[in-house]
C-alpha cells in the first residue's frame, strides 16, 4: 500500500544520501521525494512515497527515525492528511488546437505560464489523480516535455470543538 | 589560547580517557602524528595495516566496554579500515575511527589519496562527521564519542582534512551533548514490562534467549539473578557468550545453527521466548516461519528497529537491557511465590532428557590425528583459572571455541558475528591486550583465516603484545570444506590451501615464538609452554582435515532439525584418509 511519510531532517549537507542510502542500502523503494528548508532554516521537511506492507513501513519509519539527523518521521497515513503535486506541462500548439489547449487549462484551473507560437507551458497543481487526468487530455495534442515536483503533504489540522462555546451557540 | 587542530585533537581525546590508539600514518595526517609523538600517555601503536588497527580498536572495544580508537590517512587508508567499521558496525561495537582527509581547498578535486570517506563509510557506521572548519572540531569529536557509546553503540567515523588539522582556534571542550535527533530509550516502558513479568509467570516452558546486548549494557549479574530467581534456562547468542556463566547449570550453551541440540529445541519447544539484547539473526532463527513456533516472545532491546524486524514479537520492549531487567526483577520478586525448582521440574527434566541425547561430543584416539574439538577443550581446561580473554577468526574453529569454551564472564569473548570477518581474531586479540598487560589473551584461529592478517605479529613483537594464537591446522578452509562435503558432493572447489606456510618459521621470522605440537601427546606440553611464555607465541596444531562441526541447521532449515553427525557415505570417504592434512597427503586428501 502506498504511504506518504513526512520526515523533518537537519538542514545540513549529506543528509539526503543518508536518507536515501537507507532506502536503497535495505531494499526499500521511493516513489518520490521532494526536501525543503521548513520556517526553521536549520530543518527541512521531506515527504516521501513510499510503499510496502505494514511490516515493511514499520520498518522504514523505525530506521529512519534510528538516523541521527533525523528529528520526527510522521507516517501521514495514519491520520488525515491534504497532498498536493505541481507538473509543468509544455505542450505542441499548432493554431487549430492553441484554443483547445487554453479549455482544458481553464477546466483544470491550471494556468499558462509560458507561451510561444507553437508550444504553451501549463502550470497545474492538485493530487496526482488530476496531474494524471490533465496530462491524459493533452496528451492528443502532443507533449513535448512534462514535468512534475512529487508530492509534498501535510496533516490536517484536527478540528477541537470549543469547550464551553458550543453550549450558547445551541441555545441560539 | 590557540590550539592547533592537531592539539585539539589529542586534548579531546586525553578528555575521553583515552590510553591507546591504533594507528597507521599517511601524508594528510602528518601533523597529529607529530603532535602523538610528542605525549607521554598517549600510547600509539603502530598496526601494519589499517584493518589490523580497526580490529585493534573492536578488540579493545569488546575487552574493556569502552569505545576503542584508531586513526588512519586518507584514500587507502580509509578504504582498508572499512572492513573493521563495517565489522563492528554488525556487532554493535564502540569505535571512533579518524580519517585523514586532502585539504578542504582540494576535496572533490580528484586530489592526490583523496576518497569519500564520508560516502564510503556511510553504510557501515552509526555515523559520520566531515570537519569543515576547525572550530567545529571538538565538538564533533565530543559528539562522536557520545554517539559510538550510548545507545546501540557503534562505530563512528570524524573525518579531518589537512588544513583543519593544522589551523588554530581557541580550545574549549564542551561540557555536554545535545542532538535533537538522537534520544536513546534506556527505561522501559512500565506497562511493557509488567506484561512481561505476567508472561512470565504463566509461561510453563520459558527461555531466555541472550546477545550481546546484555554484554554492553553490563546486565549480566543481572540475567544472572533473574535465571536464578525464575529457574528459566538460558540460551545464548553467539554474541552473547559469557554473558552468562558456561558452566552454569542453566546454561545451555549457544544457540543457532552450530548451536547445542538442547539450546536449539528448548527454543522450539518453549512457550516463551525472553529476548534479550538479541537480534533473531538468521544464524538463529533458521527458518524462519517455524522458530519457535509454540511460543509468545518477549523482546528486550535498546534499538527499536530490531524489534519485529525478523519474527513476530507479543510483548516488545524497548530500552537498556540492564535497565528493563532491574525493573523486571523489582517486580517478579513480589509476584514469585512458591518453590520455582518444583513448578519448573517437567521443562527442566524434559531439557536434561534433551541434554542426555545429544550432548556435544567427539572422538579423540589416542595415536590419532590431532581432533580440534580436543585442542580447544584442552585449552580451555588448561586456561579456565586464569580467567583468560579469547577471540576467534571465523569459521570451523570459531564454532568449536563457542561450544567448548565456555566462558564465565562477560568482555571476554572476541569474536565476529553480525559480518563473520576472517582476519578479525589476531589483531583483535592484540588490542584486548593492549588494554590488559597482563592478562592472558588467546587466539583461536584457522590457517585459512590467519593468513588474513599474519603480517600484525610485526605489531605485537614490537610492541610487546604477548597474544597466543593456536592455529587448528587442516590445510583447508574448514568451514567451506564442510559446506561442500554435505551440499556440493565433496568438490573441494578452492578450499583447499596447497601452499599453508610453516607457521612456526613464519612466527620466528617475524621475532616471536613458534610451536607446534605434532601429536595428541605432546599437545598438552605444547599449550603450555604458550601460556607460560611472555612474548607473542604461535602454536601451530596439524589436525583431522574432515573433521566437521556438529550439531548444524542447514542454512534456512528448522531449529529442531539438526544434523547431529556426518551422513554416512562421507564417513565411508573419510575412513583411510590420512590424518594431518600435510601437503604429502594432498592427493589422497583431494580425490577421496
Amino acid at each position: 500500500m502506498e504511504h506518504i511519510i513526512a520526515v523533518t531532517v537537519e538542514n545540513k549537507f549529506g543528509v539526503l544520501s543518508r536518507v536515501a542510502g537507507l532506502f536503497s542500502g535495505r531494499g526499500f523503494n521511493i516513489e518520490s521525494l521532494s526536501v525543503a528548508p521548513t520556517l526553521d532554516p536549520s530543518m527541512s521537511q521531506m515527504t516521501i512515497v513510499t510503499s510496502g506492507d505494514d511490516r515493511i513501513v514499520e520498518q522504514i519509519v523505525k530506521q529512519l527515525n534510528k538516523l541521527i539527523d533525523v528529528i520526527k518521521v510522521v507516517d501521514l497515513n495514519e491520520s488525515e492528511f491534504v497532498s498536493r503535486e505541481t507538473a509543468l506541462i509544455k505542450v505542441h500548439t499548432k493554431a487549430e488546437d492553441r484554443a483547445e489547449a487554453l479549455r482544458i487549462a481553464d477546466i483544470f484551473r491550471a494556468n499558462v505560464v509560458d507561451s510561444t507560437p507553437s508550444t504553451y507551458t501549463i502550470e497545474v497543481t492538485g493530487d496526482p489523480k488530476k496531474i494524471e487526468a490533465i496530462i491524459n487530455l493533452l496528451q492528443p495534442l502532443g507533449i513535448k516535455e512534462l514535468i512534475r515536483t512529487g508530492r509534498v503533504a501535510i496533516a490536517r489540522e484536527a478540528i477541537r470543538p470549543a469547550v464551553s462555546q458550543p453550549k450558547k451557540v445551541a441555545r441560539e | 589560547m590557540k590550539l592547533t587542530g592537531s592539539e585539539i585533537f589529542i586534548e579531546c581525546l586525553k578528555r575521553e580517557g583515552v590510553k591507546t590508539i591504533f594507528a597507521l600514518p599517511g601524508g594528510v595526517v602528518l601533523k597529529i602524528f607529530d603532535m602523538l609523538h610528542q605525549q607521554k600517555d598517549l600510547e600509539v601503536i603502530l598496526t601494519r595495516h589499517e584493518q589490523g588497527a580497526g580490529h585493534m580498536a573492536e578488540g579493545y572495544a569488546k575487552a574493556t566496554g569502552k569505545a576503542g580508537v584508531c586513526l588512519v590517512t586518507s584514500g587507502p587508508g580509509m578504504t582498508n579500515v572499512i572492513t573493521a567499521l563495517a565489522d563492528a558496525y554488525m556487532d554493535s561495537v564502540p569505535l571512533v575511527c579518524f580519517s585523514g582527509q586532502v585539504p578542504t581547498s582540494l576535496i572533490g578535486n580528484d586530489a592526490f589519496q583523496e576518497a569519500d570517506n564520508i560516502g564510503l563509510s556511510r553504510p557501515c557506521t552509526k555515523y559520520n562527521f566531515l570537519v569543515k572548519d576547525v572550530n567545529d572540531l571538538a565538538t564533533t569529536i565530543k559528539e562522536a564519542f557520545y554517539i559510538a557509546t550510548t545507545g546501540r553503540p557503534g562505530p563512528v567515523l570524524v573525518d579531518i582534512p589537512k588544513d583543519v588539522s593544522m589551523a588554530k582556534t581557541e580550545f574549549t571542550y564542551p561540557s555536554s551533548v545535545a542532538i535533537r535527533g538522537y534520544n536513546p530509550t534506556y527505561e522501559g516502558n512500565k506497562w511493557q514490562i509488567k506484561q512481561a513479568a505476567e508472561a512470565i509467570m504463566k509461561a510453563k516452558k520459558p527461555i531466555l534467549y541472550v546477545g550481546g546486548g546484555v554484554v554492553f549494557s553490563g546486565a549480566s549479574k543481572e540475567l544472572l539473578e533473574l535465571a536464578e530467581m525464575t529457574q528459566i534456562p538460558v540460551d545464548m547468542t553467539l554474541m552473547g557468550l559469557g554473558a552468562f556463566p558456561g558452566e552454569h547449570p542453566q546454561s545451555m550453551g549457544m544457540l543457532g545453527m552450530h548451536g547445542t541440540y538442547c539450546a536449539n529445541m528448548a527454543i522450539h519447544y518453549s512457550d516463551l521466548v525472553i529476548a534479550v539484547g538479541a537480534r533473531f539473526d538468521d544464524r538463529v532463527t533458521g527458518k524462519v516461519s517455524e522458530f519457535c513456533p509454540y511460543a509468545k516472545v518477549i523482546h528486550i532491546d535498546i534499538d527499536p528497529t530490531s524489534i519485529r524486524k525478523n519474527v513476530h514479537v507479543d510483548i516488545p520492549i524497548v530500552g537498556d537491557c540492564k535497565a528493563v531487567l532491574r525493573e523486571l526483577i523489582q517486580i517478579l520478586k513480589a509476584t514469585v511465590n512458591g518453590d520455582q525448582r518444583e513448578l519448573r521440574k517437567p521443562w527442566w527434566d524434559q531439557i536434561r532428557e534433551w541434554q542426555e541425547a545429544h550432548p556435544l561430543a567427539y572422538q579423540q584416539e589416542p595415536e590419532g590425528a590431532i581432533k580440534p574439538q580436543h585442542v580447544i577443550k584442552r585449552l580451555y581446561e588448561l586456561t579456565k583459572d586464569r580467567d583468560p580473554i579469547v577471540s576467534t577468526d571465523v569459521g570451523q574453529h570459531q564454532m568449536w571455541t563457542a561450544q567448548y569454551f565456555k566462558l564465565a564472564k562477560p568482555n571476554r569473548w572476541l569474536t565476529s558475528g553480525g559480518l563473520g570477518t576472517m582476519g578479525f581474531g589476531f589483531p583483535a586479540a592484540m588490542g584486548a591486550q593492549a588494554a590488559f598487560r597482563n592478562r592472558l589473551v588467546l587466539c583461536v584461529a584457522g590457517d585459512g583465516s590467519v593468513q588474513m592478517n599474519m603480517q600484525e605479529m610485526a605489531t605485537a613483537v614490537v610492541s610487546k603484545l604477548p597474544v597466543k594464537v593456536i592455529i587448528l591446522n587442516n590445510r583447508f578452509h574448514g568451514m567451506v570444506r564442510q559446506w561442500q562435503d554435505l551440499f556440493y558432493e565433496g568438490r573441494y572447489a578452492s578450499s583447499y590451501l596447497d601452499t599453508t606456510p610453516d607457521f612456526v618459521k613464519l612466527a620466528e621470522a617475524y621475532g616471536a615464538i613458534g610451536l607446534r605440537a605434532n601429536s595428541v601427546g605432546e599437545l598438552d606440553a605444547v599449550l603450555k609452554a604458550a601460556i607460560e611464555t611472555d612474548k607473542p607465541v604461535v602454536v601451530d596444531v596439524p589436525t583431522y582435515p574432515y573433521e566437521n562441526c556438529y550439531p548444524m541447521i542447514p542454512a534456512g532449515g528448522c531449529n529442531h532439525e539438526m544434523i547431529l553427525e556426518d551422513p554416512p557415505e562421507l564417513k565411508k570417504k573419510q575412513a583411510g584418509v590420512p590424518g594431518t592434512g600435510s601437503t604429502e597427503d594432498k592427493d589422497t586428501i583431494l580425490t577421496a
